[in-house]
């Protein structure tokens, strides 16, 4: 074998110009095939029905954003942005406040049965919600909190605390303990030391723990269309019932499609070094 | 509370969870655990295996339902055999 | 790092204690009441033993479920795995360039769930998406909402689309650990290609990928909204995973018995695959990966 072929891919090494080439071709297939049916949908999003059914273009020769101005101005849809938004900003708030100090105590100190509750944690981040659909549809209706944003908020904790509790925990065992140590012997209390100083020092870990909770909560389909009918209805439900009935808004549904990748889409930049290391849990 | 529709027998199920879990803490606090290597190659403690005892009955119960039929009495015992290979050898 | 033992620690984790245990351990309890009784609504309760639990497991619905699952389970992973990785290897590792691959390669990471269904849905109908019309120009017989096989290679791709970066992302911080001076050394031995891949990069890789594997069988195992929206679980009942087949039992028939019996099934199955996941996960850690 000759050197061409051999070549390591290691980064200070001159790559040798074929190489290059290869790794090029391949991610750009990939990024293609990753990004072809979004820009379908896309591209839908922007035709007329008439353009969608009657013929088949591959880009919007008749331009309009007619069905974003549907969107944003039929209540039927843009209620369905906001209740999402409502409950998902509830969700990750209550994540948040009561997986920081948890995930503190985990990463911190040793107590009774401290990996056994670990381990429950992840169980119930691994549960299918369908397996708990039932069940809270039962319990919400006999509390009275049926069709309301914080029965969603409350069921999505389910698996968002967890996560937050695992995520945050990844990122505070790297801080070091002598930090703690210092800051109590000046004197700090428990709490001020938590707030001044140790929030601070894990803000990336509390950003990509509050992505990760804004974006579970976001994308959950189940519990929020069961627990919900008119009043607090999400966004994804809307979309789901759309679907199915003769006749389909195609340009609309694409709309909205478009619509609900934009949270995840305009944050993507910030959080790009850590989507691994969010998805496996601040294991990474 | 109707609608969690309780009844005696999965009440008794849950307690009798309950106090095991009680149990292994009081003994978790006398006596400390210590965790030993066992057959599976992993490191266990003695709440471990109470979960491995646990788990591992759930699973042998619905197979002895599934292969032989309604007779728990008998499951049990089959439990009771693994529970103690498990705290023997795990 | 060395933890200290302080058992006040209890007091910091209480409110998820709280929290979940209301969110988790009573919908749990009230799953296991139901599962031993029989109801005609009205919150009217007849025992019923442990008759659901022996229909279930002699009912050919559940296991047919289950083997599709595992069927489904099986081939993303052989798909998405040797593809996560070979993706990997071919990232840039660093500059614009290596950026530019991250954020577009997140990009589906992040769709909601349900509109990676919807954008299938669109992408591969033959009257109005480029990959069903294209096939369909191409004069390939393909309809997922009428063939078997059509249906099962759209979720199938769907979630190969979905999910393959996700392993690509997590090997590819594996890779990133790799110092330089192993290549060096490997290229001083003339090692090839494969070796340097085999002996390298794999073993380096181990831990994340383990990881990886891990989370795309539990996540896959749970599946409910892709396939929902595109499938429907049909044609018939042919991509009718366990999640899509335990709600419409569940919601759709309200057959609370039989559904209960089936959600303490899954559960216990999720449950002993969480337990060897953690398991893992703590020995890596120990081995400092």
């Amino acid at each position: 074998m000759t050197d061409a072929t051999v070549s390591s891919p290691a980064p200070t090494r001159a790559r040798s110009f074929p190489k290059v080439n290869s790794r090029a071709v391949v991610m750009a297939i990939y990024l293609i095939f990753l990004l072809l049916p979004i820009y379908w949908l896309v591209n839908m999003s922007l035709k007329t029905n008439n353009e969608i059914l009657g013929s088949f273009t591959l880009w919007p020769r008749d331009l309009t954003f007619a069905n974003y101005v549907t969107i944003l101005t039929d209540p039927a849809w843009y209620m369905g942005y906001v209740n999402t938004l409502i409950y998902v900003v509830m969700n990750t708030v209550i994540s948040l406040s009561v997986a920081l100090p948890a995930a503190y105590a985990f990463s911190r100190y040793h107590f009774m049965g401290d990996k056994h509750l670990f381990f429950w944690l992840l169980t119930n981040r691994m549960a299918p919600p369908a397996v708990f659909a039932l069940p809270f549809f039962q319990l919400y209706s006999s509390v009275g909190l049926f069709d309301t944003h914080i029965a969603v908020a409350l069921a999505h904790c389910l698996f968002n605390v967890p996560l937050a509790v695992w995520i945050l925990e990844g990122f505070m065992r790297g801080v070091p303990k002598e930090i703690d140590e210092t800051a109590y012997i000046d004197g700090y209390s428990f709490g001020g030391f938590f707030v001044k100083i140790f929030m601070p020092l894990i803000s990336s870990g509390i950003g990509v723990a509050a992505f990760f909770c804004f974006m579970f909560s976001w994308v959950e389909l189940l519990l929020s269309r069961t627990l919900t009918t008119v009043n607090a209805k999400p966004i994804a439900a809307t979309m789901t019932r759309t679907v199915g009935a003769a006749g389909v808004d195609w340009g609309v549904l694409a709309a909205a499609g478009v619509l609900t990748i934009v949270p995840g889409a305009l944050v993507i930049y910030f959080v790009r070094n850590y989507i691994a290391k969010g998805f496996a849990l601040g294991r990474v | 509370m109707d609608w969690m529709a309780w009844t005696w027998p999965t009440a008794a199920f849950f307690a009798t969870i309950a106090a095991l879990l009680v149990v292994f803490t009081v003994l978790a606090i006398r006596f400390p655990e210590t965790p030993r290597m066992g057959v599976l190659r992993i490191e266990t403690t003695r709440g471990d295996r109470l979960f491995i005892t646990l788990l591992g009955s759930a699973f042998i119960n619905l197979a002895w339902l599934g292969l032989v039929g309604q007779a728990q009495p008998a499951a049990l015992i089959v439990c009771l055999i693994y529970a103690g290979a498990v705290f023997r050898w795990v | 790092m060395n933890k200290t033992v302080n058992h006040k620690a209890w007091f910091l984790v209480l409110p998820v204690l709280v929290l979940v245990a209301f969110s988790a351990v009573i919908p749990l309890m009230t799953v296991v009441n139901y599962s031993v009784q029989d109801t005609f609504g009205n919150n009217q309760f007849f025992w019923a033993g442990l008759e659901w639990f022996e229909e279930m497991l002699h009912d050919d619905r559940m296991w047919n479920a289950l083997q599709r699952q595992l069927m489904f389970s099986g081939i993303i992973l052989a798909i998405e795995v040797p593809l996560g990785i070979f993706v990997a290897l071919n990232m840039p590792k660093s500059g614009l360039w290596a950026s530019f691959c991250l954020v577009l390669m997140s990009l589906p990471l992040l769709i909601p769930w349900n509109v990676v269904g919807t954008i299938w849905q669109v992408f591969g109908r033959v009257d109005i998406g480029l990959l069903g019309h294209t096939l369909e120009a191409l004069g390939i017989d393909y309809n997922y909402t009428q063939n078997t096989v059509a249906a099962w290679i759209t979720i199938v791709v769907m979630d190969v689309w979905h999910w393959t970066s996700l392993v690509a992302l997590l090997a590819y911080a594996g890779l990133k650990s790799i110092p330089d001076a192993y290549y060096q050394a490997a290229k001083i031995d003339q090692a090839s290609r494969w070796k340097v891949f085999r002996y390298i990069e794999l073993p380096k890789m181990a831990g994340v990928l383990m990881i990886a594997i891990l989370l795309r069988f539990m996540d896959s195992f749970m599946i409910y909204t892709e396939p929902f929206v595109v499938t429907g679980g049909g044609p018939g009942n042919a991509t009718t995973l366990l999640s899509i087949d335990l709600v419409k039992m569940a919601l759709g028939q309200f057959d609370l018995g039989p559904a209960a019996a089936f959600s303490i099934m899954y559960f216990l199955v999720i449950l002993l695959i969480s337990w060897v996941f953690y398991t893992i996960m703590t020995n890596l850690d120990k081995k400092g990966m």
